[in-house]
């Protein structure tokens, strides 16, 4: 009972944002990049729900449209790892022991040896701050998280039967990878990707709070919290939003993972029972 | 054995007293950036001068609060009818630090060494019109200039003008050594440097003896540190928004100057569309200084039509020149053949007056018709990018060296801008000397860059200190980087 409570918070507060995110294509309260210097720092009202930031501009439509480019920034991440990562552990479980996994492991190994808010400073500090680099600094994270796991559930499933069977029936390696592996994973790889979502809104909230993500005047929660910062002492509600908004879309989506995996995974929940 | 209760409280006591005793002759002083060496001869960093200059270095004149040039080393000089021969006499009895004595020979070394091939000095431009410098006794030193220079008087007062010794010159960056009342006691790099007070020094003593230069770059731990009263005074204080809290808290004193520091939004005159000077106008009557000045600065700030410090005698409002008038702006566009104006860059260095003012600036352009696509850049980038490959379209920047307007003369700077009749009248102007002549000239050489509109000129970059009550002789205007010790004291 309680697991189902965290699925739905999750998937209510996740939906939540997802929607503010997609109705922001059609509507804001107001125009973003609206600036009215001498509304600036009003505290939230019937007019501006959230207030107004340090330039006059409507914090609400800031946080909806901060939504878009927050969760299109995880998504194409963890999307770009998942296409990447998934065929590099099921290559590397395919031909386990075998120079190829050693050279994809190894590789892995690399990555993962640096933190990955150094390297994705580097790609933005390389290539230019904006969205699309940030997109590719955290996608890059995101390929050995999804080899990794891939391989170990992979490594698995090629010793139990079904799996022997496919050989003696004479399928290759490719096609029992994915004909017969693939879909047994895939309910690992939907709850990892969710975390992976949730820890991707994050780490763009951190590219955009040093200056490294979407580029003004396209909104970003990470740099309005950074502009926020001096001015939490007169104006606080200009950091709690975005703040906020950051909190409970990480809250949502950890509690989604969590719900999901419960839901999903039939081994543990019946080491729960 | 039981601890000695009554020695632990009446340590306890004599320590606080001593603290007290303490804060009445020395002060710490927060500023946001560190220099990198401690030679005002050798490096174009502010951050040296506001530690040095006045403090640990004097050169021949000096620079006062209002920007008035005031005898320092020299006691007194006298100038040549034809304005090429100065004669300056020595103050008697200074030393330096390391207990040498001043004398003519070291003014002879000090200039010879700055104009050498050689120098590491970032103001060559100071010392090029002299033609011979010669000790022409004990403590008289005869410089002969190339040309009568107006000028040559307030060149002297810079820091980079400051008189070192032969014995100690090649060490000064780390180990500095010079004739003013403080020398270097501590340097913790990346924290703060320490200063105390000389006991050999020749003048009068200065009521501090102790002062502390601590270096805070982020503007919310310069605010927690000054509202914890971590330190006594914060020059050049970051953050504007913070001002009014301070305004009202008992505790503190806000003083509201004038920097030296022009900001404008600097245009690559090469770069197309922007080589139009019908482009470059409509950029100019599309901004409304008011609303950036709102934005960026809180309020504070003078708006400026030229390149010049409105707090300078020889200042013109031509703010005129470039109001604020949209429709006018669209005309121009269309004029030039953007009815549907263009794209171009902003590029924006760190500070908030840039990023906000950015933010606005590309509001207001957007509102004619021009596309700003902005790139927040860190100083080291921009200096690459922007200062030294001119890889911009436009940029918001403040200048804050003192009398600068003659940036606009080198055809190598930023700007791209090359008009040989502006280099004419700068030419004109460093060879005349009589005051009215030179006024003359500086408002034709203001006129000249605001009608051909090279920049958009924004806002006076304001000088904002917040101090604690009590804390007297700070300077509320900066006209060079400075923060003069020997002035302070708490009553």
């Amino acid at each position: 009972m309680m697991r189902r409570a965290n699925l739905l918070a999750g998937a209510l507060l996740s939906g939540l944002f997802v929607l503010a995110a997609l109705a922001s294509f059609l509507w804001t309260p107001h125009d973003v990049t609206q600036i009215a210097v001498p509304m600036k720092l009003r505290p939230p009202s019937a007019e501006h729900w959230f207030g107004t930031d340090q330039l006059g501009r409507d914090i609400f439509s800031m946080v909806m449209v901060g939504a878009r480019i927050s969760i299109a920034v995880a998504i194409v991440a963890v999307g770009l790892g998942m296409i990447a990562g998934v065929p590099l552990g099921l290559a590397a479980a395919a031909r386990r022991g075998g120079w190829l996994d050693e050279l994809i492991m190894r590789g892995n190994d690399l990555v993962f040896a640096f933190p990955a808010i150094l390297v994705a400073i580097l790609i933005t500090a390389v290539f230019g701050p904006g969205a699309v680099n940030a997109i590719l600094a955290i996608g890059i994270f995101n390929i050995p998280v999804f080899a990794r796991l891939t391989r170990g559930a992979a490594l698995g499933l090629w010793t139990r039967e079904f799996c022997m069977a496919a050989r003696v029936a004479g399928k290759g390696a490719a096609r029992i990878s994915v004909e017969h592996i693939l879909p047994n994973i895939a309910s690992l790889l939907i709850v990892q990707g969710t975390i992976q979502f949730s820890l991707g809104i994050l780490a763009e909230a951190g590219l955009a709070y040093v200056g490294l993500g979407a580029q003004p005047p396209t909104p970003s929660w990470g740099r309005m919290l950074a502009e926020a910062q001096t001015l939490t002492a007169i104006a606080p509600h200009i950091a709690i939003f975005p703040g906020l908004a950051i909190v409970a879309m990480v809250l949502g989506l950890n509690l989604l993972g969590d719900g999901l995996r419960d839901l999903l995974d039939p081994r543990l929940s019946r080491v729960a029972a | 054995m039981r601890p000695p209760l009554r020695a632990m409280v009446l340590a306890g006591a004599l320590a606080l007293t001593a603290g007290m005793a303490n804060a009445q002759s020395s002060v710490r002083i927060g500023m946001q950036l560190e220099p990198p060496g401690l030679d005002p001869t050798a490096g174009a960093a502010q951050a040296i001068d506001s530690v040095v200059y006045g403090n640990i270095f004097q050169g021949l004149t000096r620079f006062t609060e209002t920007g008035a040039v005031v005898p320092a080393l020299a006691e007194s000089w006298t100038i040549s009818d034809d304005g090429r021969t100065y004669v300056f006499k020595l103050r008697e009895g200074v030393t330096f630090s390391d207990g040498t004595t001043l004398d003519a020979g070291d003014v002879v070394f000090s200039f010879t060494r700055a104009v050498a091939p050689d120098s590491q000095n970032a103001q060559k431009g100071l010392f090029a019109q002299i033609e011979k410098v010669e000790a022409t006794g004990p403590l008289e030193v005869t410089i002969t200039l190339k040309q009568p220079q107006g000028s040559f008087l307030f060149n002297m007062a810079w820091g980079d003008a400051s008189i070192v010794a032969p014995e100690s010159a090649a060490t000064n960056a780390t180990n500095p050594v010079g004739t003013g009342p403080y020398v270097l006691k501590d340097w913790i790099k990346g924290d703060r440097i320490i200063l105390t007070a000389r006991d050999d020094f020749w003048g009068e003593k200065p009521a501090i003896t102790e002062a502390t230069f601590q270096f805070i770059s982020d503007p919310t731990a310069a605010f927690a540190a000054m509202m914890a009263e971590d330190i006594d005074a914060f020059i050049g204080y970051p953050a504007p928004e913070n001002i009014p809290q301070f305004q009202a808290d008992p505790r503190f004193q806000v003083l509201i100057g004038n920097t030296e520091g022009e900001t404008i939004l600097a245009i690559n005159n090469r770069q197309p569309p922007l080589d139009d000077v019908r482009v470059r106008e409509a950029i100019a009557h599309a901004i409304d200084r008011k609303a950036v000045i709102e934005g960026a600065y809180y309020g504070y700030g003078t708006p400026i039509g030229t390149h010049f410090a409105p707090h300078n005698p020889a200042y013109v409002d031509l703010t005129h020149l470039s109001a604020y008038d949209p429709e006018r702006s669209r005309q121009l566009l269309a004029e030039a053949g953007y009815p549907q104006g263009f794209t171009t860059t902003l590029k924006l260095p760190p500070p908030s007056y840039a990023r906000r003012g950015g933010e606005i600036i590309a509001a207001q352009l957007a509102a004619v018709g021009i596309k700003v696509e902005i790139t927040n850049l860190e100083w080291a980038q921009w200096l690459d990018e922007v200062f030294k490959q001119r890889n911009y379209g436009l940029t918001i920047v403040s200048h804050t060296e003192p009398f600068d307007i003659g940036i606009y003369g080198r055809t190598d700077y930023y700007f791209n801008y090359d008009s040989p009749e502006f280099r004419a009248i700068m030419a004109e102007l460093d060879a005349t000397s009589d005051p009215e002549k030179r006024k003359a000239l500086l408002a034709r050489a203001q006129e000249h860059i605001a009608r051909d509109y090279v920049n958009a000129y924004l806002f006076q970059l304001p000088l904002l200190t917040v101090a604690r009550k009590g804390l007297k002789g700070l300077w509320a205007n900066a006209p060079a980087a400075a923060t003069i010790l020997a002035e302070l004291s708490w009553e």
